[in-house]
C-alpha cells in the first residue's frame, strides 16, 4: 500500500475537493439529499455485502472480467510497441457505463429510492441505467438532447425496449449538457423517492468519486490482466476523455505507479482552433457548471459554449473535477484527437481487427494510432475500447458518404 | 443601515408584507427591460430582484431559462447587467436590488472585482442559486466587505440541523423556496409554507420572503399575509414571453408587465389590512 498522503490516490477530502476543483455548487433543495447520498455511499463502501453482490452481477450479468485482447495485427500495422484492448465492448449492454449503473442501483435500493432518472448524451448510458432499473424493476426516466435522439436512434429504441421513459430534452444545445440540466431538474422535484444515476465522473460530490470508484475494475483488471501476459505494467495507459468515467476508472488504479505514462484523448471535433470542440481540458478555463469546480468551455462572460463531437458521448463542455486535478498535476498528459482522425481509427480497427468500436473509443484509439510507431516494440499499450460501435454506424455511414 | 435593513424596517413599521418582482436583466433587451426596472418601485415593487442571465440555469424552470436566454441572445453580459443597476441608483437610492443568478458568471469575473463593482453599481445582496453555504466563503467576504448581503435559500428539504448551517453567515434577508421543485411549475401549498416560516422566524430574527410557485395576486397575498415579502418571477418572465410572442411593441410590452406588477404589489399591500 502506498502511503496516504503521498498517493495520488487519496482524494477528494471529505467535501469534495480534488485540490481546487469538485465541490458540491447545487441549489438549496438538493444539498440535503446530496449529504445524505454521501453518507449512504460510505455506509455501503464499508459494507462486505454491497460488495458481494455488486461483484456477483459484475460477474454473471455483466461478463466480467472482460478481456485485455492483445491486437496482433494492430501492432503490427502500427509497427512500433504492442497494443492490448481492454474489451469494455464487451460488457452486457456494449460499453462500460453498466459497471458505475449497477454499483448506483444497488445503492438506490439500500436508500430506500423508487424511481430512477439518468442523463445521457450517445444514449450508452441511458442504456446501461434502462437495463438495471429494468434487471431492478424500478420505473425509469432518461433525459436526452433532441439532437442526440435524433443521432443515436437505435440507443432510443433500445431504452424503450428496456421499459424506460426517454424524455427528449429542446432546450440549449440539445445535447448531453441540457440533458444533464434537465434531470437535475427532475431530481430537485422528486428529491423524496428519486435516485439520479449520474454516468459520468462529473456532476457535484459524491458523484466524480462515486462514478471513479465503480469504474476502477477497469484499471484493476487491467493491471492484474497485462502482469500475467506481459509480466509488467503497461508503459502507457490511454482512454478517452468525455465527462470522462472510462478514463478515471483505467487511469486511477496507476495513478501511482510512476513508471506507467497516462494519456487522456479529448474530442477535437472539428479541430480544437474552431468553435466546434469538446477538448475541455485543451481549450476550457475552470469553472462551475452541474455541481463541481472543472474545466469548462465557456466565453468571456462566462456563459457555457456548445460542444461539438462527431461522437455523441464525448460532446460535453464539461470534464470530471478529478481530471481537471490531474492535469494541472502534470500526472496525466490530456490529447485531443479531431472528428476526422477519429473516423480513420474506426474503420482502421474494423478493418484489420474485426473490431468495430465506438467513436468516443476511436478517439482514444486515434492517439494510439499516433504514438504506438514512436514508442520501442517491447513497449506496452493498454487502450480501453470503452464500448462498441454498432449504434455508431449511422453517424460512421453519414461521415464516409454511404448512404444506408 | 443598508436599503435592504432600512426597507424591512419601513415595511415592519407598516405592518405590510414587500413585494418583491423579479425581472431578467436584458430581458427581452437591454433598453425594454430597463424601462421595466426603472417603472417597478412606483408601480409598489419593495424590493427588486433582478436575474443575471446564465446559459444554464438549472434550478429554474422553462419560464426564467428562455428569460435568460431572450437576454443572452440580445447581447446581456454581467458587466451590462450591472451598469443596468447603477443606471438604476442615479434616480433611485432606496429600492434594494438583489442580483439573482448561477456562480459561473461570478467566477469567470473574479469574485473580488464582482463585489466590488457590483458594490459600486449599488447591488444590495446577491443570491448565487448555486453557491451553498459551504462554498458560498470566497464570495460572501468580499461581498460583505463592499456592503453586499448574502441572500441564503432555504428549502422544504432543509431540516433543524442543516438550517443552522444556512444561517450562520446569512445577511439582509432569507429567501425560502416555497417547493420542492424548480421555479414556476408546481403550486405552493400555504398552510406548510406558512409552518416553515413559523420555524424560520423561530430561529432568526431575518426577515424572510417567500418565492417560487406564486403566480396571481390572490396567491401573493395569502403569502404575504405571513411571509415578510413575497417574490414573483415565472409568472413575469412569461408573461414578457408571450408578448415577445404576440410581436407586442416595446411600450405595450412595458405597460402590461408594469400594470401586472402593480396588480400583485396591490394584493401583497392589502394582505394584512
Amino acid at each position: 500500500m502506498n502511503d496516504r498522503s503521498n498517493s495520488l490516490r487519496s482524494g477528494p477530502d471529505p467535501d469534495g475537493h480534488f485540490g481546487a476543483y469538485g465541490g458540491r455548487f447545487v441549489a438549496e433543495t438538493l444539498m440535503p439529499l446530496v449529504l445524505d447520498l454521501e453518507k449512504a455511499y460510505e455506509d455501503a463502501k464499508n459494507d462486505p455485502k454491497f460488495h458481494a453482490e455488486l461483484n456477483g452481477l459484475l460477474k454473471d450479468y455483466v461478463g466480467r472480467p472482460n478481456p485485455l485482447y492483445y491486437a496482433e495485427r494492430l501492432t503490427q500495422h502500427l509497427g512500433g510497441a504492442k497494443i492490448y484492448l481492454k474489451r469494455e465492448d464487451l460488457n452486457h449492454t456494449g460499453a462500460h457505463k453498466i459497471n458505475n449503473c449497477l454499483g448506483q442501483i444497488l445503492l438506490a435500493l439500500r436508500m430506500g429510492k423508487t424511481r430512477i432518472i439518468a442523463e445521457t448524451g450517445a444514449g450508452q448510458h441511458g442504456v446501461a441505467t434502462a437495463t438495471v432499473a429494468a434487471r431492478f424493476g424500478l420505473p425509469c426516466i432518461v433525459y436526452m438532447g433532441e439532437v442526440d435522439i435524433e443521432r443515436q436512434k437505435p440507443n432510443v429504441f433500445r431504452m424503450n425496449l428496456l421499459g424506460a421513459e426517454v424524455r427528449g430534452v429542446s432546450s440549449g444545445s440539445r445535447t448531453l449538457k441540457d440533458a444533464m440540466n434537465e434531470a437535475i431538474r427532475d431530481w430537485v422535484a422528486n428529491v423524496h423517492d428519486t435516485f439520479y444515476i449520474i454516468g459520468s465522473a462529473a456532476g457535484m460530490h459524491p458523484y466524480p468519486m462515486m462514478v471513479r470508484d465503480f469504474q476502477c475494475v477497469i484499471g484493476d483488471e487491467i493491471k492484474a490482466q497485462m502482469l500475467a501476459v506481459e509480466n509488467k505494467l503497461p508503459d502507457l495507459v490511454v482512454a478517452c476523455v468525455g465527462g470522462g468515467s472510462n478514463a478515471i476508472g483505467t487511469f486511477h488504479p496507476f495513478l501511482d505507479d510512476s513508471s506507467v505514462e497516462i494519456h487522456g484523448v479529448e474530442a477535437a471535433g472539428e479541430g480544437v482552433n474552431t468553435h466546434r470542440q469538446a477538448a475541455t481540458l485543451t481549450k476550457g478555463t475552470p469553472g462551475v457548471l452541474h455541481g463541481s469546480r472543472s474545466y469548462l468551455l465557456q466565453d468571456n462572460d462566462g456563459q457555457i459554449e456548445e460542444a461539438h463531437s462527431i461522437s455523441a458521448g464525448l460532446d460535453y463542455p464539461g470534464v470530471g473535477p478529478e481530471h481537471s486535478w490531474l492535469k494541472d498535476q502534470g500526472r496525466v498528459k490530456y490529447f485531443s484527437a479531431t472528428d476526422k482522425e477519429a473516423m480513420e481509427a474506426f474503420t482502421t480497427l474494423s478493418k484489420v481487427e474485426g473490431i468495430i468500436p465506438a467513436l468516443e473509443s476511436a478517439h482514444a484509439l486515434a492517439h494510439v494510432m499516433r504514438i504506438a510507431p514512436t514508442m520501442p516494440k517491447d513497449a506496452a499499450i493498454a487502450v480501453t475500447l470503452s464500448g462498441r460501435g454498432d449504434k455508431d454506424v449511422f453517424t460512421a455511414a453519414a461521415a464516409l458518404g454511404v448512404k444506408i | 443601515m443598508s436599503r435592504i435593513e432600512a426597507r424591512f424596517a419601513e415595511l415592519k413599521k407598516q405592518n405590510r408584507a414587500a413585494f418583491v418582482p423579479f425581472i431578467t436583466a436584458g430581458d427581452p433587451d437591454a433598453e425594454t427591460s430597463f424601462a421595466i426596472m426603472e417603472k417597478l418601485p412606483a408601480m409598489g415593487a419593495d424590493l427588486i430582484e433582478l436575474g443575471a442571465p446564465f446559459s444554464d440555469p438549472m434550478a429554474d424552470g422553462p419560464a426564467v431559462q428562455a428569460a435568460s436566454l431572450r437576454a443572452l441572445k440580445s447581447g446581456a453580459t454581467m458587466h451590462k447587467t450591472l451598469e443596468m443597476v447603477r443606471r438604476f441608483r442615479k434616480t433611485d437610492q432606496k429600492t434594494p436590488v438583489i442580483l439573482m443568478g448561477y456562480y459561473n458568471p461570478i467566477h469567470h469575473y473574479g469574485t473580488a472585482k464582482f463585489a466590488r463593482d457590483a458594490g459600486a453599481a449599488g447591488v444590495d445582496g446577491l443570491i448565487t442559486v448555486d453557491l451553498p453555504p459551504e462554498e458560498d466563503e470566497v464570495l460572501r467576504v468580499p461581498a460583505n466587505a463592499h456592503g453586499i448581503d448574502i441572500v441564503r435559500l432555504l428549502a422544504p428539504t432543509t431540516n433543524d440541523h442543516r438550517l443552522k448551517t444556512v444561517l450562520r453567515g446569512a445577511s439582509g434577508f432569507l429567501y425560502y423556496v416555497s417547493v420542492a421543485g424548480v421555479t414556476g411549475t408546481k403550486t405552493f401549498d400555504a398552510s406548510e409554507v406558512e409552518a416553515a416560516l413559523r420555524r424560520i422566524h423561530a430561529a432568526s430574527p431575518l426577515p424572510c420572503c417567500v418565492g417560487f410557485g406564486i403566480r396571481t395576486p390572490e396567491q401573493a397575498g395569502q403569502i404575504a399575509r405571513f411571509a415578510d415579502g413575497a417574490v414573483v418571477g415565472s409568472a413575469i418572465v412569461s408573461r414578457i414571453a408571450a408578448l415577445c410572442a404576440n410581436g407586442a411593441k416595446p411600450a405595450e410590452l412595458i405597460k402590461d408587465i408594469t400594470d401586472f406588477c402593480k396588480s400583485l404589489a396591490d394584493s401583497v399591500h392589502a394582505a394584512r389590512r
